[in-house]
């Protein structure tokens, strides 16, 4: 991405402005950072009642089979993720990774099976390269569309779902991670039951055209308040959710952090279709020996934050450097400071006191089990 | 007497010592406030040293010494409540007292037209 190129606008950018956002660029857009309610109140509103978060610089993107079977499209792209997408049931959604050769992480999304073909989300920054590497591989069998006509919002927290159903009645019938089809406001979206919070909630994809329509709608509701990138961050952070390009990137693998659970049991040795995907060979190794190093939560002990980049040591002299935090910051919620980081194995156990590196000084960490906060996923 | 720096810190001028806070326009751009790090009583300080630390839940900040000289009090009640530099910056927010090396330096510091004009 040039840093130099004009940012871009989502649908919903004047909505933005409308609302008093501080904007900044994101991903090459122009994105709402934080609205003048402020980060901290922001986050405790998801938490105690709905946010609404606009998610339209994510790729969206269709993956429809050639052959007009859903499977030869879940077979393509199980080429590319250590996923099993071919048990994935109409209607249902699924974390996945795109790893490469060395079974390091490309970007992670979201997939969809949504009957005739495969609906997929993924990050802001990758969404050109996954596009590229989709196109690569699976251009044979599958026709793929990176969608630039529709928004994404998504609305996380305990009364998301009575938010929503006002709007439509059978929204309480969706688990956590279903996926439907529904006119809200007599505009035809598409509504996951997930999100990035830690929260119950939901992903609506919009058209464009009538995104700030339903989006302004959904905000009149007195529970609804707009949330920024800021709390977006926070909220994933509590959750234990990794950010891709902090937490996860092409220097870690998925076993390194820690989303085994990712990988379901057909791909994995001995599955029905092991292995099969770019860099098997390393992550199938580390998933029987385990890796060298692991993602850990970690709780500092004082009040000050430790940030992504603060080195880690096993003693309180920074001589026994055992890793490095790659996500911190306060965690409003749990009301003190949280982060994770990538430790060696032998550092791993919860409750291990380790040495954070800030501004000069060995703050006390302790690893923790994430996330600092208990997910509402109505499963 | 009162005056600014580019920093976007105030200073209450009274005698050779300066009550140093950052300005409302600074508090609202840091956000909200959860962690403080002030500096002890007795450090000397050159202008332009950092002072102090500020973190928002997003990011953290430092604060800079406006001019040279010798930390004389701190603000504790900042310390064990951040939010108070969001609610009150130019009251009770305060960060901490300096003994001036040269109080005539002060003269080179904006005053509040100035720094008004600066952040319109």
């Amino acid at each position: 991405m040039n840093e130099h190129s004009p940012l871009k606008q989502t649908p919903l950018h004047a909505l933005h402005v409308s609302h008093g956002a501080r904007m900044v660029p994101f991903a090459g857009y122009d994105m709402p950072v934080q609205y003048p309610a402020g980060v901290m109140k922001e986050h405790l509103h998801t938490r105690s009642a709905a946010g609404l978060f606009d998610v339209s610089h994510m790729g969206q993107v269709i993956l429809r089979p050639k052959s007009g079977r859903i499977e030869d499209a879940a077979l393509a792209l199980e080429k590319l993720v250590p996923v099993d997408v071919l048990g994935l049931a109409e209607g249902r959604q699924r974390y996945g990774l795109f790893t490469d050769g060395n079974g390091n992480i490309l970007d992670d999304l979201m997939i969809a099976n949504r009957g005739d073909h495969l609906f997929l989300v993924v990050n802001a920054s990758c969404k050109e390269a996954d596009f590229a590497h989709m196109q690569k591989h699976l251009g044979e069998t599958c026709e793929l569309t990176l969608l630039d006509d529709r928004a994404l919002i998504a609305l996380q927290g305990p009364r998301a779902e009575c938010v929503l159903a006002e709007l439509w009645a059978d929204i309480a019938t969706m688990r956590f991670m279903d996926v439907a089809e529904a006119a809200l406001h007599d505009v035809p979206c598409i509504i996951s039951r997930s999100g990035y919070t830690g929260e119950d909630g939901f992903e609506i994809s919009i058209p464009a055209a009538s995104a700030e329509d339903v989006t302004c709608r959904i905000l009149e509701h007195p529970d609804v308040m707009p949330i920024g990138l800021g709390a977006r961050d926070s909220l994933r952070l509590e959750a234990g959710l990794c950010l891709y390009g902090n937490d996860i990137d092409t220097t870690t693998t998925p076993v390194e952090a820690g989303l085994e659970w990712a990988m379901q049991k057909a791909r994995r040795a001995g599955g029905s279709r092991e292995g099969g995907f770019p860099g098997a060979d390393v992550i199938l190794r580390q998933f029987a020996d385990g890796a060298g190093r692991r993602r850990v939560g970690l709780k500092p002990e004082g009040k000050a934050p430790v940030r992504g980049g603060a080195p880690l040591f096993a003693d309180a002299e920074g001589k026994v450097p055992v890793g490095a935090v790659t996500s911190g910051g306060f965690g409003p919620s749990a009301d003190h400071p949280v982060a994770m980081g990538y430790v060696d194995k032998a550092h791993t156990a919860n409750g291990t006191q380790l040495f954070a590196e800030v501004r000069g000084k060995y703050l006390a960490v302790t690893v923790s089990a994430l996330p600092f906060v208990t997910p509402t996923y109505k499963r | 007497m009162l005056k600014f720096t580019d920093e976007h810190e105030w200073l209450k001028i009274e005698g050779d010592v300066a009550t140093v806070g950052i300005t409302a326009h600074a508090a609202e751009q840091l956000g909200d406030l959860v962690f403080v790090e002030l500096p002890e009583a007795g450090t000397a300080l050159d202008k332009g040293a950092t002072a102090a630390t500020v973190e928002s839940v997003k990011a953290a900040s430092d604060v800079y010494c406006p001019l040279d000289g010798e930390i004389v009090e701190s603000n504790q009640a900042i310390v064990d409540d951040p939010a108070l530099v969001n609610s009150d910056p130019q009251g009770a927010g305060w960060f901490f007292k300096l003994k001036l090396s040269d109080p005539s330096a002060v003269n080179a510091l904006l005053d509040e037209a100035a720094y008004k004009e600066l952040i319109a």
